[in-house]
This record gives C-alpha cells, structure tokens and sequence, in this order.
C-alpha cells in the first residue's frame, strides 16, 4: 500500500507537507519506546507512535520510514511539525486506536 | 574526513543531527546501506545518552578509509557500574524522559551491536568515553 492510498481513507489525514506520497508502506510498526524502534524498524515501515515530540522524526529519518501515524486524535507538537517537513517524513493522525488502524492495512 | 557535534543536556531537538548529518556524508560516499544504518544507531544512541545521562557533551566521528570511528565524551556524571549499564533493560533515567520514549535501557547494547570494535570508560564524577569503530 502506498501512502497516497491510505489517505483516501477518511480516517487518516496529513498533517504536514511532504514533497511526494507515493511511498510504499511494507509493514506497520507500533511502538512507544525510540531505542526499540531504532534496533528493529526497517526502510519503509509505518510506525504507530502516541509519542509527539520531535525526535520522533529524527528516528523516522534515519531508519527511512516511510511515515509516523499519531493513533487516537493525538496532536504532535508543533517543532515535530516543522521538522518532519524539513526531512520530508509525513504524520498522519486517525481518531483511530492502534487495532483498528491495523485492520486498515492488508499485505 | 573529521565532524564535531556538541550536544546539551535535555536537548531532544539538535540530538539526532549528528547522526542525520553523518547519514548523509555517508550516503554521499557511496558506502553501503546496511553500514550507514549501523553507524547511524549507534551515533543516534549515543547522541541520546549524552542528551539524557550527561551535562552535555560532544560527538566526534572520522570517517577513514577502511572504517568509520566514533568517539562519545561527555562531562560526567560518569557511570557507576559499567556491566550494569550494559546490560539490556538496564536504566538510570528519570520518569519524565521514560514517558518520552527514551531510557528503555537499549542505548548501549544497540550501540555494541552496530560495532565492530566497542570500548567504554568512565570516571565517577568527571566523564564517560566512548569509542567505537565500524569496518567499511
């Protein structure tokens, strides 16, 4: 699934800008704590994230995920906001809880 | 080829950039994916750890022919027990930075996994060296 694609769910909106969203997505990550994500998340996971503050792109960037998804209405900060523009890594947010944003996605 | 990064205490904005730039550089040499990924964990990690168990610190890195150096030195408080704090799940962090994700107790073992060559020194009250070296 491509990112684009998952936007056409209404569930899901874009938070920031991005240059292109025609990113594959090939596995979902859920995880709240940034060392783990950075031993297992690969290139071009989705990651579940209820963490909001900007170094969550800093992981995201180096890890090449292709975007973070904020679950249940949560809002990022705004530094997260501006940073994720400036390293092109799009936020998602769904009123969704982490369940039912997995049931969106089949591989 | 020689880069400096100085990272404060509680700093989560600027820690991460060091390791971000140095993907770059790396990417830009044409060095292979799998060890640009390794040198950016262990960077990242031990970005983290200065920003969260040090009073600030800095980051030093040589990229050299055959292998990418990494030297972390920070100013205390050092660390206590060495193979405590290697110990996966292992952490002296607060609370609050627990809550934001960090101080899961991975840093350093993430570190020596993403190392070909690992060494860590520490003084109670003066400082924490670390070095490591990743083959190319």
């Amino acid at each position: 699934m491509k990112i684009n694609q998952l936007l056409e769910n209404k569930n899901f909106k874009l938070l920031n800008d991005v240059p292109s969203l025609d990113e594959g997505i090939t596995y979902i990550r859920s995880c709240d704590l940034l060392s783990l994500v950075m031993a297992k998340g690969e290139k071009g996971d989705a990651w579940i994230t209820v963490q909001t503050h900007s170094n969550i792109v800093a992981v995201a960037s180096l890890l090449e995920i292709s975007c973070i998804i904020l679950p249940e209405s949560i809002k990022p900060e705004e530094d997260t906001l501006i940073k994720a523009n400036e390293n092109d890594i799009p936020i998602i947010s769904t009123p969704l809880d982490v369940y039912k944003i997995m049931k969106e996605f089949s591989f | 080829m020689k880069f400096e990064y100085t990272i404060s205490n509680l700093d989560f904005s600027t820690a991460g950039e060091a390791s971000s730039n140095i993907k770059k550089v790396l990417k830009l040499l044409g060095i292979d994916s799998k060890i640009i990924r390794r040198a950016s964990i262990a960077i990242y990690e031990a970005e983290i750890n200065i920003a969260i168990h040090s009073y600030g610190g800095k980051i030093i890195l040589y990229v050299q022919e055959n292998s990418i150096k990494i030297i972390a030195l920070d100013k205390g408080p050092g660390i206590n027990n060495i193979d405590l704090a290697m110990k996966e799940g292992f952490s002296t962090a607060t609370h609050e930075i627990r809550e934001m994700g960090f101080g899961a107790g991975m840093g350093l073992p993430n570190i020596k996994k993403c190392s070909d060559e690992f060494s860590i020194t520490s003084e109670s009250g003066k400082y924490t060296r670390l070095e490591i070296a990743i083959n190319i």
